[in-house]
């Protein structure tokens, strides 16, 4: 280990250390950030949803975006794999189907990043029995 | 880089190592490992979680899963259906007692939803060996600050601004210490840091050194920077091993990063962290006593003035602030006196550590805001009584404290409100007392402890403490008289008031407390021979009732004494003279035959 | 601010500020009772542990009851020193320290002396309310010195003593809570431990837990065996305090009565100790003139300085601590040990006895002498040359025993041949006398001319340590003088580190030398009464017609007679020892 030789320094550092327990920082306040679930049951893993949950997670830190991106059991929507739900801060979760690499960019550019609706929202039918 | 995905924290506290917290760890990278996952999936040791009672925790980040008293065997199992599949092991969540739901996310459960975590923010959530984790949560950030742009006097302020008092028991302002001793002039003065936690029962410092080491370390430097110190000492308990080998390992990474050494930072400020290891004498606790066993002396205490600030350790000006003080102080020079003062009462800012124990539901460590109140803490927080019994009394800074009943459950806690009910905040200690507790019992249990760790130098510590005790031990044995609960409140008064320390000064408070809240059951004993909780050995009656006896002789052949005698098949008799109230019989009678008075 | 206005008892009060409540008290007549407080004035010796908590008094204002004893005044004070909270608190803490100690004052060696009796009536106690188990110890009984640790109260005075004036580091207090008491490490016994028997602790305690070794039972019984001739010796120290025993204002001389006591008590010849000193100063003068002579004739293997050698518990701390120096101080023997070895020689080949019917007892200021006579090389055919050392206190204890008067005995003189003896005998027990009446001899045997001034008031006092540098005719004789073991060592170092610039320097071990010995009556904190002793010392050398040791006749005779010249053959066997190593 080399020696911090200055408060600057010590703030850079801080910087590179905290990429590496963003994901703890995130999730312990979920809901201050952006919350990706990855549908990832067989169905899910089989259409692909790993690479999926693998381009979020890699664009996002690319987009610099605080993001929690978790991985979830089936969704119910087995025509439509990889599904994934995606919640902005104060709004509420949209799930979308048919996820693949450009779609996963399409979403951060147009939807997590500005807001924007993007094609391919499943209608949410059904309430959680927590709800 | 963000390499991994999901983060396993598991609690590396003492108790959850205890639990086999180790193995589970060794397995679960093994396990992760072979399936390949080593480079997606973090496991780390965290310090405690505080919700001790349910150890050994892991919680699974990013969904924030909270599992509970997982053992080894369940790894394959966590791996297996959460890690790969992203189905949490449901068998393994917590299970609220009240509403018998199960919670996933531990954000949920009432034993997190009123807690503030200052003292112990990183206590469950870093891997305290690793300083890089610290960092990252604005680790020795204070401490550049203060180096590069405060002058001392600037932190004093802010730290005086932030109304933080010490957590050691006492309450002193911490700011206005640190000032005293910056004005004291001396080419060598001490930072001590007193880890030397005895309270029964209490264990914050321990956890917060364990989970959290370099917070005090950061500390400590910015208390030497403000009062001109380039030594740093912590006074910790030998017992304390585990704390001793985290605070070895932050302060060598501290050292080499240069955050703790010479040329701090590039500002020329120097500060040096040696350990000191107690023997795990109570009285240690006490500032002078502390000093005195950190120079190799016998550990009691000396009268005060001259304070520690004045004339301290080898008689320079000494700082002495105790583990969870210090780790306060980070987070205030971070946040702001202002944030910080707006949490907690008007004279106590900022919240407090207490270890709940006793009869209580959720055993463990909890921080909360100053205010908050008693019920809060053992119903909400705590869960309440243990087994649904009747919440009796709780007792509140340790040895030195005194019960609180039921009538002080909506009081909030802070060190003025308890001073006032006739208890104290002390270290934070908490033990709760349900129905089938005794208080004179309990008052006996506290003599012993003092009598214990009195360091024997002043007379009514040494002497009238083994009075008490055995004025108590006397009133248990059902030999009480007339005279006694009076000459209990007369030498505790006098004890009191010619102790030379904390420790002796204190002592009699569990007597006191317990006969002014309780005097009827002191009575009981005295006048009727009876312990209303039915825990005073002496004053039970094991009889049996001749017309329930079907004289099947269990009873006789299980009494260890032969106590028990009687024909087959007719009634059976027990000698009370040789009965040593064991309680046996009571238990294998089928026929109820056996009554207990 | 320097001065500090207060009130004591609603008596308006004004002292310095750095003032206790208990001093700013005295200073108005107030006497605050204390019992684990003790002050030793220009010796500078305090025990304030503030333990016993009997000196509690009043504050107003103040949570809690303060003790007086180390609590500073400050302005504005309201103290009250004897409220009915404080009396209160005062008993209960008396009863609290009784119901812990043994009810044997009627047979307690202590009896009457005991700073806890005198406590306990004056508070008025008549009944313990709170009565309980009382800690129980074995008793340890050294050579010297017996620990009854059931009577110890922790006042705590022994272990300053012992460790901050002495630095002998035997006592200090062991365990915790009620089990907590004072003893040497591990509990071990005081004759395994490095305790140099100087009865420092002995001097200082309250009560009966450490008191010496009482001889007086086998001195009766010698004393009424008509088949031994008895012969006692009595140190100079001895005939300044004995008074104090019977009722005398301190620093009485009373050596005249107490020749005439030993008379009566049945002793078959009175000497002088102070013979012995002359003896003594006749061969370690010589040793200090031949290593300076050697020194000055440039021999590098000589050492210097010359410690003296007449204390015993002196001789025990450097074979303890600094065994390597062991060659350093004189190899002359105590006084007492020469009068012995004398006694048993010269004056038994006079009487025509053998020296089995000879029974030498000597009175001594100390309790170390005890242990000094029972030490091996002082015995011939495991026959001691002195039998029985009993202390000042045992002999008063013995006159007291035998219906004797003593304020009422006539003046009486010591025997001869062995009780003749001049001034610088008497000094030896003092402080700085032992090298004073070294250089009377010394300065006058080099010079070969006689001195002009007798008195060294350079060499006197009671600072713990002093230097003087002593003109021998051209010849500047740097001389130190310690007293206390912890000063003792202070000089040790210095010549360990090879700092030392001194050629002699005078060791004893008791503050204040043996006016202040283990063996005197209880000085009870008074250092005045060692001034006093110290006082009537120098009054008796002034009034002495023979002032320098070589001057004495009857040690000019002996030599002639018996020893030949000093550090002769035959002086050197007897007179003479040698030094071991105890780690």
């Amino acid at each position: 280990m080399t020696k911090i030789k200055s408060l600057a320094d010590l703030r850079k550092m801080k910087e590179e250390a905290q990429s590496k327990i963003k994901l703890r920082e995130n999730s312990t306040n979920p809901d201050q950030v952006v919350q990706v679930k990855v549908g990832m049951a067989t169905c899910g893993i089989a259409s692909g949803a790993k690479d999926t949950m693998k381009y979020f997670v890699e664009e996002l830190e690319q987009e610099a975006i605080d993001a929690v991106v978790t991985q979830t059991g089936c969704m119910g929507y087995c025509y439509a794999e990889p599904t994934v739900e995606v919640k902005l801060p104060g709004k509420e979760p949209l799930v979308y189907g048919h996820v693949n690499k450009e779609k996963v960019h399409e979403i951060i550019d147009k939807y997590i990043k500005r807001g924007e609706l993007v094609d391919g929202i499943i209608p949410v039918s059904f309430k959680t029995i927590d709800d | 880089m963000t390499d991994y995905k999901m983060h396993l924290l598991i609690c590396g506290g003492t108790g959850c190592k205890a639990s086999e917290s180790d193995e589970i760890k060794n397995r679960l990278n093994q396990l992760i490992g072979d399936l390949g996952l080593a480079d997606e999936v973090q496991v780390v040791l965290t310090g405690c979680f505080g919700f001790c009672e349910k150890g050994p925790i892991i919680k699974v980040l990013p969904d924030n899963t909270f599992y509970v008293q997982v053992t080894p065997n369940d790894v394959v199992e966590i791996v297996e259906e959460h890690i790969v599949k992203g189905r949490p092991v449901k068998r393994l969540l917590y299970t609220d007692p009240n509403s018998a739901e199960q919670i996933s996310d531990s954000k949920g459960m009432d034993f997190y939803k009123k807690q503030i975590r200052i003292a112990l923010k990183n206590c469950g959530f870093i891997n305290p060996e690793n300083i890089d984790e610290y960092i990252a949560r604005d680790g020795y950030q204070a401490l550049g600050k203060c180096l590069s742009e405060l002058t001392p006097e600037e932190v004093i302020k802010e730290v005086k601004d932030s109304g933080l008092r010490g957590r050691g028991g006492g309450g002193f302002p911490t700011g206005l210490k640190w000032e005293i001793t910056k004005n004291v002039e001396n080419d060598q003065k001490y930072v001590v840091c007193n880890a030397d936690e005895g309270d029964p029962g209490a264990f914050m410092d321990r956890s917060i050194l364990e989970g959290d080491p370099h917070s005090v370390l950061e500390a400590m430097a910015i208390c030497g920077y403000c009062i001109g110190a380039d030594k740093g000492l912590v006074y910790i308990r030998a017992e304390y091993p585990l704390a001793i080998q985290r605070l070895k390992i932050a302060i060598k990474q501290a050292e080499e990063y240069g955050l703790i050494g010479d040329d701090i930072l590039g500002t020329g400020f120097n500060f040096h962290i040696e350990l000191r290891y107690g023997a795990g004498a109570f009285v240690c606790g006490e500032e002078t006593a502390l000093i005195h066993s950190m120079e190799g002396l016998r550990g009691e205490p000396t009268f005060k003035p001259p304070f520690p600030s004045v004339s301290g350790y080898m008689g320079k000006p000494t700082n002495v602030n105790n583990v969870e003080t210090f780790a306060n102080i980070p987070v205030i020079l971070n946040k702001g006196a202002e944030w910080f003062s707006k949490i907690g009462t008007e004279k106590s800012k900022g919240t407090k550590v207490f270890a709940l124990a006793g009869k209580i539901n959720n055993v463990g460590l909890i921080e909360v805001p100053m205010g908050t109140t008693l019920r809060e803490v053992i119903y909400d927080i705590g869960g309440g009584i243990k087994d649904g019994k009747e919440f009796k009394a709780v007792q509140t800074g340790g040895p030195s404290g005194g019960c609180l009943t039921k009538d002080s459950l909506d009081i909030p806690i802070d060190y003025d409100n308890l001073l006032a009910s006739g208890s104290m905040m002390g270290s934070g200690g908490m033990i709760v007392m349900d129905e089938s507790d005794c208080m004179v019992s309990i008052a006996k249990f506290y003599l012993d402890f003092t009598l214990e760790e009195s360091c024997g130098k002043c007379t009514p510590c040494r002497v009238g403490n083994k009075r008490l005790y055995e004025l108590l031990d006397k009133i248990t044995q059902g030999k009480g008289e007339e005279q006694d609960i009076e000459k209990l409140k007369d030498l505790s008064v006098v004890i009191k008031d010619t102790a030379l320390c904390g420790l002796g000064q204190t002592s009699p408070n569990p007597v006191l407390s317990t006969i002014s809240n309780f005097e009827h059951e002191y009575k009981a004993h005295v006048h009727d021979g009876k312990c209303p909780a039915g825990q005073c050995k002496s004053l039970l009656r094991y009889d049996i009732v001749e017309d329930l006896c079907t004289g099947c002789t269990l009873c006789f052949r299980n009494c260890p004494v032969g106590a028990i005698s009687g024909e087959r098949r007719a009634p059976h008799f027990i000698d009370q003279t040789l009965c040593i109230k064991c309680g046996v019989c009571f238990e294998k009678c089928k026929f109820n035959a056996i009554t207990l008075t | 601010m320097d001065i500090v206005n207060l009130t004591i008892d609603n008596k308006p009060v004004v002292v310095k500020s750095g003032t206790t409540i208990l001093e700013a008290a005295s200073g108005v007549g107030m006497h605050i009772p204390t019992l684990c407080h003790m002050k030793l004035e220009d010796l500078n010796i305090e025990n304030k542990p503030g333990g016993c908590r009997i000196c509690v008094v009043e504050v107003e204002g103040r949570r809690n009851l303060a003790p007086a004893c180390c609590t500073d005044v400050s302005e504005g004070m309201k103290i009250n020193t004897h409220s009915m909270r404080v009396i209160n608190a005062r008993r209960t803490v008396m009863e609290l320290i009784l119901s812990d100690h043994p009810f044997d004052c009627l047979i307690c060696a202590k009896s009457g002396n005991c700073d806890l009796q005198d406590m306990a009536h004056n508070l008025g106690i008549r009944e313990i309310h709170y009565k309980g188990e009382q800690s129980t110890y074995r008793e340890d009984t050294s050579p010297a010195i017996i620990r009854e640790v059931d009577k110890c109260i922790m006042c705590r005075r022994c272990e300053t003593m012992c460790n901050e004036v002495q630095t002998v580091g035997v006592l200090s207090a062991i365990n915790r809570g009620f089990e907590s008491v004072v003893s040497p490490a591990f509990e071990m016994n005081l004759d395994h431990s490095v305790c140099t028997y100087c009865g420092q602790c002995v001097a200082v305690c309250p009560t009966g837990a450490l008191t010496e070794v009482d001889e007086t039972g086998k001195v009766i019984r010698a004393l009424s065996d008509p088949t031994k001739t008895v012969i006692v010796q009595t140190a100079p120290a001895v005939r300044a305090a004995l008074g104090e025993e019977f009722g005398m204002e301190a620093g009485s001389l009373v050596t005249g009565k107490l020749v005439a006591a030993l008379r009566r008590l049945g002793f078959d010849h009175v000497f002088d100790t102070d013979f012995a000193a002359d003896l003594t100063i006749m061969e370690e003068g010589t040793e200090l003139l031949n290593r300076l002579g050697k020194h000055l004739a440039g021999d590098k293997e000589v050492k210097l300085p010359i410690l003296t050698s007449c204390c015993p518990a002196w001789v025990k701390f450097f074979e303890h601590q600094f065994p390597e120096m062991k060659d350093i101080p004189s190899t002359a023997r105590s006084p007492q040990q020469m009068f012995g070895a004398i006694a048993k020689t010269y004056f038994a080949d006079q009487l025509g006895i053998k020296r089995e019917d000879m029974v030498v007892v000597s009175i001594m200021p100390c309790v170390a002498k005890k242990y000094e006579c029972g030490r091996d090389e002082f015995k011939t055919n495991d026959n001691p040359d002195v039998d029985h050392a009993l202390t000042t206190r045992e002999l008063a204890a013995l006159i007291k025993l035998s219906n004797i008067d003593f304020t009422a005995l006539p003046n009486e003189d010591f025997d001869n041949p062995l009780g003749e003896s001049t001034g610088a005998g008497v000094i030896f027990g003092t402080t700085g006398g032992v090298i004073e009446a070294a250089v009377r001899t010394a300065y006058e045997v080099h010079t070969k001319k006689e001195l002009p001034k007798l008195d060294f008031e350079e060499l006197r006092g009671m600072e713990g340590i002093r230097e003087a540098t002593i003109d021998f005719d051209g010849l500047p004789i740097k001389i130190g003088i310690a007293h206390g073991l912890g000063n003792a060592r202070k000089l040790l170092e210095d010549i360990q580190a090879g700092k030392s610039e001194f050629h002699a320097i005078e060791i004893m071990s008791c503050p204040g030398g043996c006016i202040g010995g283990g063996g005197q009556p209880y000085h009870h904190g008074d250092a005045g009464i060692l001034k006093k002793r110290q006082a009537a010392l120098y009054t008796e050398d002034k009034n002495k017609t023979l002032r320098k040791s070589h001057e004495n006749p009857h040690i000019i005779e002996l030599y002639e007679k018996f020893l030949g010249e000093p550090m002769s053959e035959k002086a050197h066997h007897l007179l003479h020892t040698e030094y071991f190593d105890r780690t």
